[in-house]
This record gives structure tokens, sequence and C-alpha cells, in this order.
């Protein structure tokens, strides 16, 4: 849909520049010089931007798994490195980090999904005393750095008893979930679009605040639902400060700690290349669901009812 | 309009309505503490002593109850849990092992609870009363309101019309109630922790047993003679921090906005296609890109090779070993993290842009640089600033990018900050890594101050915090 406008606009400018009074001859030099350098330019800094992307993929497949070798992309490729990944779990467990991060993210998924709606909806929509002081209260937390409070987070799960290594997942899933009500604004600024007569329709029907939230505001926010609900999901698998911190255990690791510790001493000649796989397994998914979390995204801007 | 519809329906509505209504005015809660002592009856002011007696009387069982049994649990926890917690407080614990002879006779050493233990355990009772004291005013407002409401309406809210309210009139406090716990125990609370510890003497050296120090950390910060922490280390990176903030804000603010430009351009075939493969990069985690960029960038890593077997360089080119290429690096590598966002942003608004603005611009006879200069700019410059001032705050706190690629590296001998840390690493570093959790605090602090000072200026001047409903 997006392409389709641009290409209109793009249309329109160009017949608005063919119609103006400079001379054809030199509009058309101009603009071919002018596509000559730009399409150079794009290509170069095309080639900068996927060649990361391409040697991680390329390195996945690579035979040999030592780091620092002699040429830039390897000379010889196999699916060792994926086998490995999963079937050699004796340091390094993929599979079960895999898991935990799934387990962490879905519950972090569903919880502050419900958590951001709730508060976005009491902003947007209801008029109450601490409203403002809410908003002012969270705009100043938001200020400290995140960082400092890790810490002390750490502190508070280990006097509740929730470091040990089977309780890691728990600790996670809170950690990642319980503040999420203060990431409400962007919802709230969506629901702000959702015109107030729908409510006032709906109330005068004899729906009270709690019907008008479930009836009206979700299922016209459900672009931005999704949106919400993809950064979510993907807030554990992107994380790496909170689970370094707070997952002490190997038991307890999320992918990203994983693929972290296949890259320091004790574990970078055997798993370099692994790591590298790791990456594109986990990349997957993330890209996917980025992909759609885009088309969403951009739906959702363009407001909330047509017409 | 809304204001009417949504205002709670109680017995009130008088009360509100007599006062002049501006957009978003809320009046005051007209059950307070005050008037409940001065105006209330006999159950009221009993309610003080005895939560929840003038719900009971006023047959507000349910409510009545939980009160009592609030207050109940109150008092046994405050003189069993927060009562020797606090008196540990001041001196955060002894510190001293001590011998104890058990039941059958034998010596046992008994370890001491750690002051970090003790010290959670104090702010967060301290917390705890707090919350207390505030429901014990609910308690006696909701006395007073039950009381008002019996004489006004013949009979106070019965259960069933308090949970209807829940749903309707007072449904903010049904949705908000468990966000605003979840952001108090994990946001609020270690806050306060972290804050707290900044006035101890919490460091490496001190693991176990510490005290209050009172000001003395911020003292250490600002004095010349500190080890961990010092004036000229502290200036060093604070300077550095806001160097980077800037660079990486608006390079890749301009540099993004003229990709996105030639991306644009009417010539440009392929539009959706060099989008894309710019915006490949924002799939790949950060972490994993950034750990891939340090690997690359290493003495003997894969840039250096491919550098070396072409002949262009004899020596190794000092990424992450010399100050002024490591600090050109994170720039530099910051542009390929940030730029894609950077496109993505930018496109949206340039199809946004009024395709008359540039019709008139041309009929004046304007040429390019004038017409992006008075057009383009300024719009972008309009819809971005808010977005510009979160990228500049987001910058400042900006961990993956720095402690992922640099590791703050090169770090001098001896010296707890590298020369690339921002204050957000060198925070991590000294509280994680190192356990100096005092100084990480001041140094935390000291962030905030920066983060609030930017923030505040810019915030409350913008449009959207101060119209906010401009638009209804």
């Amino acid at each position: 849909m997006s392409s389709a406008t641009v290409s209109s606009k793009a249309s329109t400018k160009t017949s608005a520049a063919q119609s103006s009074q400079v001379p054809e001859k030199n509009v058309y030099g101009r603009r071919l010089a002018g596509d000559i350098a730009s399409y150079a330019l794009l290509t170069i800094l095309g080639i900068i931007w996927i060649v990361p992307i391409v040697w991680v993929f390329m390195e996945s497949f690579n035979k040999n798994p030592q780091p620092y070798q002699t040429s830039f992309f390897p000379k010889e490729f196999s699916l060792d490195n994926y086998v490995k990944l999963f079937t050699d779990t004796s340091s390094l467990d993929f599979p079960h980090m895999y898991m935990n991060t799934l387990i962490i993210a879905i519950f972090t998924c569903v919880i502050s999904v419900f958590f951001v709606l709730a508060v976005a909806y009491c902003m947007s929509r209801l008029r109450f005393r601490m409203r403002r002081t809410f908003m002012n209260i969270v705009l100043i937390l938001g200020m400290f750095p995140a960082i400092m409070a890790v810490v002390a987070i750490y502190f508070i799960l280990k006097a509740v008893g929730l470091t040990s290594s089977n309780t890691t997942i728990i600790a996670l899933i809170l950690v990642y979930s319980a503040g999420s009500g203060a990431g409400f604004y962007v919802m709230k600024g969506y629901m702000d679009t959702i015109p107030f007569s729908l409510d006032e329709a709906a109330r005068l029907d004899g729906c009270n605040n709690w019907q008008v939230f479930t009836k009206i505001i979700i299922p016209i926010a459900r672009p931005m639902i999704v949106y919400q609900a993809i950064v979510s999901f993907l807030g554990p698998w992107l994380d790496f400060v909170l689970a370094k911190a707070i997952a002490t255990s190997a038991d307890g690791y999320t992918v990203s700690l994983g693929l972290w510790s296949m890259l320091q001493k004790e574990y970078i000649h055997t798993y370099y290349a692994r790591f590298a796989a790791g990456a594109v397994l986990v990349s997957i998914p993330i890209a996917v669901l980025f992909m759609i979390m885009q088309r969403f995204y951009q739906e959702s801007m363009s407001g909330a009812t047509k017409g | 309009m809304a204001e009417t519809a949504v205002a709670p329906k109680t017995g009130h509505a008088r009360v509100r309505k007599s006062k002049k209504m501006g957009k978003g005015y809320i009046p005051p809660d007209p059950w307070t503490v005050r008037a409940a002592l001065s105006h209330g009856d006999i159950f009221t002011r009993l309610s003080v002593v005895i939560w929840g007696l003038g719900n009971l009387v006023r047959k507000q069982f349910f409510k009545g109850i939980c009160f009592l049994a609030a207050e109940v649990a109150s008092i046994v926890w405050i003189i069993l849990g927060a009562a020797p917690a606090l008196k540990e407080l001041p001196g955060l614990g002894t510190g001293k092992v001590i011998k104890v002879k058990d039941a059958d006779g034998f010596w046992q050493t008994k370890v001491p609870t750690p002051s970090v233990v003790i010290l959670l355990y104090g702010v967060s009772s301290v917390v705890l009363i707090v919350l207390i004291i505030w429901f014990w005013s609910v308690a006696i407002r909701s006395a007073y309101k039950a009381q008002m409401l019996e004489q006004s309406e013949g009979h106070a809210p019965t259960f069933k019309e308090d949970c209807s309210d829940l749903l309707s009139g007072r449904a903010w406090l049904t949705l908000m109630t468990l966000p605003t716990l979840g952001i108090f125990i994990f946001t609020v609370l270690p806050l306060v922790f972290m804050i707290s510890m900044a006035f101890t003497s919490y460091d490496a050296e001190h693991p176990s047993k510490f005290d209050w120090v009172g000001l003395k950390n911020f003292g250490t910060l600002f004095s010349t003679k500190g080890t961990t922490v010092n004036l000229p280390m502290f200036m060093d990176v604070l300077v550095w921090t806001l160097v980077w903030a800037f660079f990486a804000t608006f390079l890749n603010f301009f540099l993004g906005m003229f990709l996105a430009m030639v991306i644009e351009r009417p010539t440009t075939k392929l539009k959706s296609f060099w989008r894309g493969l710019f915006s490949m990069s924002i799939a790949v985690p950060q972490f994993v890109s950034l750990l891939v960029m340090n690997q690359m960038l290493q003495q003997d890593g894969a840039i250096n090779r491919l550098l070396k077997n072409w002949g262009w360089i004899s020596q190794p080119l000092p990424f992450f070993t010399d100050v002024t290429w490591a600090r050109t690096t994170v720039i530099i590598i910051n542009l390929w993290v940030g730029i894609p966002f950077t496109i993505m942003q930018i496109t949206g608004i340039l199809e946004n842009i009024p395709a008359e603005l540039y019709e008139a611009a041309k009929l004046d006879g304007a040429n390019w640089w004038q017409r992006f200069m008075n057009v383009t700019m300024p719009y972008i410059i309009f819809v971005l600033t808010p977005y510009l001032i979160t990228t500049f705050t987001g910058n400042v706190n900006n961990f993956n990018v720095i402690y992922l690629l640099s590791g703050g590296a090169p770090t001098p001998v001896g010296a707890s900050a590298g020369k690339t840390d921002l204050l957000i690493t060198w925070l991590y570093k000294l509280t994680v890594d190192k356990n100096n959790y005092n100084m990480g605090a001041v140094i935390g602090i000291f962030t905030f101050i920066v983060l609030a000072v930017v923030s505040l200026i810019t915030y409350r001047s913008s449009g959207s915090y101060k119209n906010e409903e401009a638009f209804r």
C-alpha cells in the first residue's frame, strides 16, 4: 500500500519537474548524473550494510570452526555447526536456552500487552485524580538509567528466593513484564486517535467503562495490539543486560546470554562457527516478526478509524 | 462531552457541577481525611483506630472486614517484620561473627546478616509503612464516604454496587492496580534501594558489613584523589558521553535523512528494494551484529586480515586500542546500527509532505537547495523534534553499543573507566563487575540529573505535552 502511494507521489513530482520552465536537455543531463551518483552511493552503502549479515550467514556453514582464519569468507561449507548446536549440549545447551527464551517471551508478551492496554486505556479515556501524577511519575522514572536498577532488582529477587537455577525463568518473566505498564505512551497515542463519539454512543447504549474497553477500544486497537505484542515478545530475545545480571547459572540462560558466552575466551575456539549458526537461528524468527510488526505499525500509524 | 460521560456516577455529582469545569479538570476529592475528622460522626472518627468500623456500621460488611483484616495484618507485620528491620537500619547490622551455644551445648558460629540484606529490608519496610499509612487514610475516607452517602442517599453503597462501580466509574482503579504494583516493585523500589546505596560505604572492600557515610561518596566523585572514581575521570566520561550522544544522534539523523532522500528521488528505481536492503540490519538482533562487529574489528579480526591480504596496511589498525580510533569506530558502527531506523522514520515523513508545498516553491523559482532548506527541513524538524530528544537521551543511555562493541576499550591501566565508556557502562562496570555499588549509585544519580535536565527543558516546552488534548 505504501509503495503505491510512493510511486504515485513520485510520478506527480516527475510531471511537475517536466512542466517547469527549465530547458529539457539540461534537466535530463543533470538527472542522469544524479542517478548515476545516487545508484553508486546506494550500491556501495548497501554492500557495507549487508556484508556483516552475509558474513554471519556464511560463517554459520563454515566447516572450520576456528576463529581468526586466513580468509574473510569461509572456503568450505558444511551443516556441522547446526547439527552440533543441537546435539552437543554438554557445556552450552542451546536448545534449552531457546526453550527458556520462548517460554519467557510468551508469558512476558501476554502480561505486558494486558498491562499496556489497561494503563493506556485509563490514561487516554478515563479522567481521575491521579492521572497526571501517574504520567509525570512515569516520565521521571524513565529518566533514571535502567541499568542502575539491575543490581537492586537482583538483590530483591534474591531476597524473595527467585535466583536459584530453576526459578530464573520466573524471575526473568517478572522482570520483563512487571514494569511494562510504564511503556504505555505509544498505545495511548493510538487510543487518542479513536473518536470519542464511539465511546459516547456505547455509553448511551448502556456500556460501562469496562465494556467500552473490551467491546470498543480493544477491537479497534487491534493493529496496535499486534505491534505491542510483537515488541514485548521480542524483548526477551533481544535483551542482554538484565538476563546477564539475573541468570547466574547456565540453566536459566536465554539465547542472548548463550550466544554471548560462546564468544568468551573459554568457548570461542570451539563455538565460533556455532555462534554464527545460533545467531542465524535466532535472527530468522525475529526478522519475520519484525517485518510483520513493521506492517502493523505503519497500518496503525495511518490512524485508528478511516474515513 | 466526554467528561460528563466519564465522571463517576456518585451522589456528589451536584458538588462537581457547582465548580467550574475546564477541560480535563478534576475537582478535588470531597472525602478527605480532614473532613472525616471534623464532620464525621463517632463511628467515622473511631475508624481511625479501628479500620472499617464505619463501614461495618453502614452494613458494608465485606469492605469493613477487609479493612479490619488489613489493619490486623499491618500491625502484626510492623511488630514482627518492620520493627526489627528498622531497628537495624541505622547501624546496618553489627558485622560481628558471634558464637552461640545451641541446645546440645555446642558452640555454633552465627554469621551476621549482610548489611545489604538489612538495607533492603529496611528500605522495603519504610516503603511499605508509607503504603500502610496511605491505606489507613483510605480506610478513614471510606468510612466518611459511607456515612455521607448514607445520609444523602439512605444507604451506603452495597458490595454489589461497589463491584459494579469498579467496572464503571472507577474502572481505572481495577485496571491500574496490577500495572502500578509492578512498576512499584520492579522500578520504584529498586531505584530507592540503589539511591540509598549512594550514601553507604558498600564497595569491594566492604562486601558484607558497611555503614552509612552521608555525602562522602559525592565528595569522592568531586575530589581529585579518589582511586577508582575521581573528578578528572568523571569529567572525561561525562564529556565523552555528551559528545557521543551528540554525534550519535545528529550524524545518524543527517546521514539517514540524506540516504532517505536519495532513495526517495523521483527517478530512483526499486525504492522498496533499497529500503529493504538497509532495514535488514534492524531485523538482526543488535547484540548479534554488535558482537560480530566486535570480532571483526579485533587486532587479528577479519577486517584487519582482509586489509593486510590486499596489502593496504602492514600493521593492524588499532580499532579498539587507540583512543581516537576507538571513539571514531564506535560512532561509525553506531551509524551502521542507527541509520536504518532514521531512514524508516524519515521515509514516512517525506511521503507525507504536501506536494503543493514543493510545487508552490518551484513556481516561485526555488532551486533544489532552497526547496530543501525551506520546505523539507522545517517540516522534518517540526515532526521529528520529540524523536530527536528521545534519541538523544536514548544515546546517553546506549548501553548495548558501547558494552558489546568496545567494552569501553581502550582502558588505561588501573582506571575503572575505559576511554569509550559512557556513564551508563561505567556504572554497570562499577556495580556488576567491580562491586563498587556506592560509587555506581552516585554515577547513576548524576546520569539521571544529566538526562532530567536535557529532557525536562525539551519535553515540557514541546507541544505534545502542553496541548495533549489540543485536537479534541
